[in-house]
């Protein structure tokens, strides 16, 4: 409290010693009769020197800022594609550097050379068309170059991967990643948003026991509180006593979940499980993401709240995870984390995946390790975590989780496929006879219910 | 309305003899020349509040996690604890710094103020077209004002989604606490602006078309008259297309509608919005956004103009160009907006057209930049603090132009979208430049506005240090951008996790930046104490203090209502006759007939 004080005491003083400061000032200019419109000869080149000492300082401070921090941070691109970029943002930084250098050189100093000299009238110079001609078709000729260069860099980034591209699924979330590789089949298993179970499904995949177990809870969840029956019993007790207000919200609430299940049992009448396997192969990786130097790589990118960018500032790549829809990139990751750890000289170094669109309070902190591993160690994880038969050797633990057994360690990777049929996890509490009541009702709703709104 | 009325009455003597009340005058005033002053003073206010808050986030960011007594005195212990900012405020600062600085010192502010104060001035009309209109605009925008700033102040904090507030994060209350009140009001705070920027334009647009006195072709207005001009087309063409975006905006968070929002489970609650597409709301902002871009600059670059000119003693070079130049950046920052989308997932064919469109916007800006080195060439140049200023303004806006090519690239601008560079970039060339061109206006304009001078002296200072402190500020920003720093973080010491050789370079530059910016705060209370003291003690101005052509310059001192006494002047040439050869004195005011066999200027 005292600093304030003695700070805004400070402030009050000084404003006080300026205002007295400058009542000298006008009186020196009373008495020498100074107008304060007219400059005087020693102002203008006063300021004239201080442009051309500007220009020193500014030229002096970018060239030690170059020279200090020009390539930290930066380095080397870690992506084929990247090479390409990082040559053409050379090519781009030495254009404009060479244009800011002379521009400005000119404008500072024109601005010492022409001050005022007692005597010496301006030019009266209006215009004159060639000049003006000169710097409408030099940069023009110049753009065009730079508009070619780029377009060629920017259509050879965003063309389709080719076959042999490994699928990969980078899922964000408030505020974590989680990449999903596509298996053995490199096809992606597909997904719907409502599908997603904060424990079972946090990937929101579409097999036909996620749809079926979605509609479960959705219908009757174990202490789902939001679940139709929950709602339905609640609101048509005649026991329980509610205000309005309540009773609105949970009518809103139960509609809604209405709304929903119709959805869930079209996605049901329409799913082909044919597509299951996609999905069933499926890799789920939380903690780092593990790439294969050199190999091609399509990322497909998904959000399930908010935008969030996936930033691999190394390897030159950046796309936008937007709700809603899928986006893309691909690229071929060409220095193995080790080799750049050399490069850098610095053991400490890693890849990093960076979330850089805004995106909550811990945006910050909102990244994913990615290491690139060269070809042999890349199989070796692969192995480890995704056995050739296809199903992978896992064992369920009490709340019906996935743990997948690795080398006598356990690894964790939530399969989305959490239970086959007939094993439901998702409702401990129901006993098996209840849930075969559950299901085979479910069936009847299934074929009989669907509503004929089609395309909802 | 009201001056095409006193025209016709020819009862021009009347003009200011007639008493006003307090009110009148002072508040609900509708002469141009107060409502360019209360939009000048709102605006400062506004400034200052912005500064202020970037001060208390460039401080979390040079020294993350240290207390400090600055931070909590003006943020206290609710959001900041121990002095050290909470995440979500920092977020908070951000966007409301953004926001203020964009739309309300330099929309707001800056088009406010100088087209207010100089439409009928230098275009020899007694007052707006609608003078009731007028004063509608400037109260529209002091209420925005008041909610923006109001919304610092409520408990779950301000809009925390960047300036740019892109939905889903700007609509869902439960993904950050500044969505919820904060963001409400921030929408409403905007609606009102819009209306007030429309309001404002369309009388600027009427104003300069009809309202012209004789011989005021528009090939004779001086270059202010056409930047205000065309802004104000922009901001008639861009704005309403913001309003859309708001309201469509409103409407998904008050009514449950679904336009920019699919297929979100937020807080574990799976939302029913469905179909919607958060990139609509992109492609309509940004249908603003860039244009509002030049809303900003071609105003500052206007009064630069006159400003270089006059103190040059030189016609500005190639007027016909720099009125093309106008034009074309007006009608080309139409089709540029898709640039701020390239990493959005659109289409990569749509990216290349605008890469191409917004390239272009760069051979207009070269051909300006060259004709004001041009007109400085052979000049007799005076330094006024205004003349400082503009010179500052062209060369951040070389400065900070270039590096847009970069931005504009999109294979490049894949590696650094949403870097510091981007920061750095449009701070130098949108935020530097036009600040630039304000302050050279109030330096240049502040006689005419208060009728009394500012301290020429304490204005050079202002210049140097703002002009060292900025530079200071932002240049180094490049760097950080360029290691690939991604901009709106808290805390940059998440780079020691994986690259602690870039996080210390961070660190060390975020350093040097939060004391420049510091230095150049400070270095502002030189002309907020210049500016108050000269509205209050400064010396009396002569008519016509910087020997101008324009027809600004001929009015009286002291303000009347009609600007003229007697008849509106006549106007006989460009405004740029500086050193004309045949003349003795080294400038021929507008109102000067060509003599004999004499040559008009362009």
């Amino acid at each position: 409290m005292v600093t304030k004080l003695v700070i805004l005491l400070v402030i009050v003083l000084g404003v006080v010693a300026l205002a007295q400061l400058m009542r000298v000032y006008e009186l020196s200019s009373k008495l020498t009769k100074k107008v304060e419109s007219d400059i005087s000869n020693r102002d203008n080149r006063f300021n004239a020197k201080m442009m051309m000492a500007f220009m020193v300082l500014l030229f002096g401070g970018f060239i030690w800022l170059m020279l200090k921090y020009g390539w930290t941070g930066r380095g080397i691109a870690a992506s084929v594609h990247g090479r390409e970029t990082d040559w053409l943002m050379d090519l781009n930084l030495i254009i404009i550097i060479a244009v800011f250098f002379l521009t400005n050189a000119l404008l500072f100093g024109f601005a010492y050379k022409y001050v005022k000299k007692p005597g010496v009238p301006a030019l009266y110079y209006p215009h004159n068309n060639k000049l003006e001609m000169i710097w409408t078709v030099v940069p023009a000729v110049v753009l065009a170059v730079i508009i070619i260069l780029g377009l060629r860099v920017w259509n050879t980034t965003t063309d389709p991967a080719g076959k042999e591209a490994i699928r990969v699924e980078l899922f964000s979330k408030q505020f974590d990643w989680t990449a999903r590789y596509s298996g053995m089949d490199n096809k992606l298993g597909r997904f719907d948003y409502k599908l997603t179970h904060e424990e079972n499904n946090p990937l929101a995949l579409m097999t036909t026991e996620t749809i079926d177990s979605a509609i479960l809870y959705m219908e009757d969840g174990y202490l789902n509180t939001k679940s139709i029956h929950y709602l339905e019993t609640t609101l048509n007790d005649p026991n329980i006593v509610m205000n309005s207000d309540d009773r609105d919200l949970m009518m809103v609430e139960l509609s809604r979940r209405e709304r929903l299940i119709r959805m869930l049992y079209q996605m049901k009448k329409r799913h082909d499980d044919k597509i299951d396997t996609n999905a069933y192969d499926d890799i789920i990786q939380t903690d780092t993401l593990y790439l294969c130097v050199d190999q091609e790589y399509e990322m497909n990118f998904r959000s399930k709240d908010v935008i969030h960018s996936a930033y691999f500032p190394h390897f030159r790549v950046q796309m936008n995870n937007v709700p809603g829809m899928t986006t893309r990139f691909k690229f071929t990751p060409d220095v193995s984390t080790e080799e750049m750890k050399k490069i850098k000289g610095d053991e400490n170094f890693n890849y990093i995946l960076m979330c850089n669109k805004i995106c909550g309070g811990a945006h910050y902190k909102m990244k994913m390790l990615v290491e690139v591993l060269d070809a042999k160690t890349y199989d070796e994880w692969m192995n480890g975590v995704y056995r050739k038969d296809g199903k992978g050797k896992y064992v369920l633990d009490n709340k019906g989780k996935k743990i997948l057994l690795k080398r006598g360690k356990v690894h964790e990777a939530t399969f989305a496929h959490t239970y086959k049929k007939g094993e439901n996890t998702l409702l401990p509490t129901t006993t098996q006879s209840e849930l075969e009541a559950l299901k085979v009702e479910l069936e009847k709703k299934a074929n009989l219910d669907i509503p004929s709104t089609d395309g909802n | 309305m009201a001056a095409v009325a006193h025209d016709a009455s020819g009862h021009h003597d009347d003009h200011g003899h007639h008493e006003e009340s307090f009110v009148s005058k002072y508040i609900f005033s509708q002469d141009h020349k107060m409502i360019a002053k209360q939009f000048l003073m709102t605006a400062i206010f506004m400034g200052v509040v912005a500064m202020l808050l970037s001060i208390l986030f460039r401080i979390q960011l040079a020294w993350p996690g240290e207390s400090s007594d600055f931070v909590s005195f003006f943020l206290g212990d609710t959001w900041a604890p121990g002095g050290v900012m909470k995440e979500d405020m920092y977020l908070g600062l951000v966007t409301i710094h953004g926001t203020i600085m964009v739309f309300f010192l330099l929309t707001g502010g800056l088009s406010g103020t100088f087209s207010n104060l100089l439409i009928p001035l230098q275009l020899g009309a007694r007052d707006m077209a609608s003078g009731f209109l007028n004063m509608l605009s400037f109260w529209f925008f002091f209420v925005s004002s008041l909610i923006m700033f109001g919304s610092l102040f409520i408990e779950t904090g301000p809009a925390m989604a960047g300036w740019t507030i892109y939905p889903p994060l700007s609509a869902l209350p439960q993904a950050i606490s500044g969505s919820g009140l904060g963001m409400t009001l921030w929408l409403f705070s905007m609606a009102i602006f819009i209306a007030s920027s429309l309001i404002g334009s369309l009388n600027y647009i009427v104003t300069v078309l009809n309202l012209r006195t004789k011989g005021m072709t528009m090939t004779r207005m001086p270059l202010t008259i056409w930047a205000f001009f065309v802004t104000a087309i922009l901001g008639v063409l861009s704005f309403p297309v913001l309003l859309s975006a708001v309201v469509l905006l409103i409407m998904d968070r008050l009514a449950g509608t679904s336009f920019y929002l699919s297929d979100i489970i937020v807080n574990g609650e799976m939302l029913t919005q469905h179909g919607g597409s958060p990139l609509l709301f992109q492609h309509l902002f940004w249908f603003l956004g860039h244009p509002e871009v030049y809303i900003v600059l071609l105003p500052a670059l206007g009064l630069s103009s006159e400003v270089i000119a006059t103190n040059s003693r030189k016609p500005i070079f190639g007027y016909r160009a720099m009125i093309g130049s106008i034009l074309a950046i007006g009608f080309l920052s139409f089709i540029v907006w898709a640039h701020h989308m390239f990493i959005t997932g659109m289409n990569p064919f749509l990216g290349s057209v605008f890469v191409f469109t917004t390239l272009l916007i760069a051979i207009p800006s070269a051909v300006k930049v060259f004709n004001y080195i041009t007109t400085l060439w052979k000049g007799s140049i005076v330094y006024t603090p205004a003349m400082l200023f503009a010179i500052g303004l062209v060369s951040t806006f070389i400065t900070g132009g270039v590096t847009g090519i970069i931005l504009a690239d999109a294979a490049l601008d894949i590696a650094i979208h949403d870097t510091y560079f981007v920061v750095a970039h449009f701070h130098v060339v949108m935020g530097l430049s036009a600040v630039f061109g304000m302050f050279a206006g109030v330096y240049h304009w502040f006689p005419k506005m208060f009728g009394k001078m500012m301290n020429t002296r304490l204005g050079y200072a202002h210049f140097w240090v703002t002009i060292v402190g900025a530079y200071g500020v932002f240049f180094p920003m490049h760097f950080v951008g360029i290691a690939g720093a991604p901009r709106r973080y808290y805390d940059y010491t998440v780079y020691n996790d994986f690259d602690p050789a870039t996080g210390d370079m961070m660190m060390d530059l975020n350093v040097i930046i939060t004391m420049f910016a510091i230095f150049a705060a400070v270095g502002q209370l030189l002309f907020l104490f210049n500016f108050f003291y000269s509205v209050a003690r400064g010396p009396k101005t002569v008519q016509n203090p910087w020997s101008g052509t324009t027809l600004e310059w001929t009015t009286p001192v002291e303000h009347i209502h009609g600007n003229w006494h007697g008849e509106l002047p006549t106007v006989h040439r460009w405004p740029y006759d500086y050193s004309k050869p045949g003349y003795d004195v080294d400038f021929v005011p507008q109102i000067v007939p060509l003599r004999e066999g004499e040559e008009e200027g362009h």
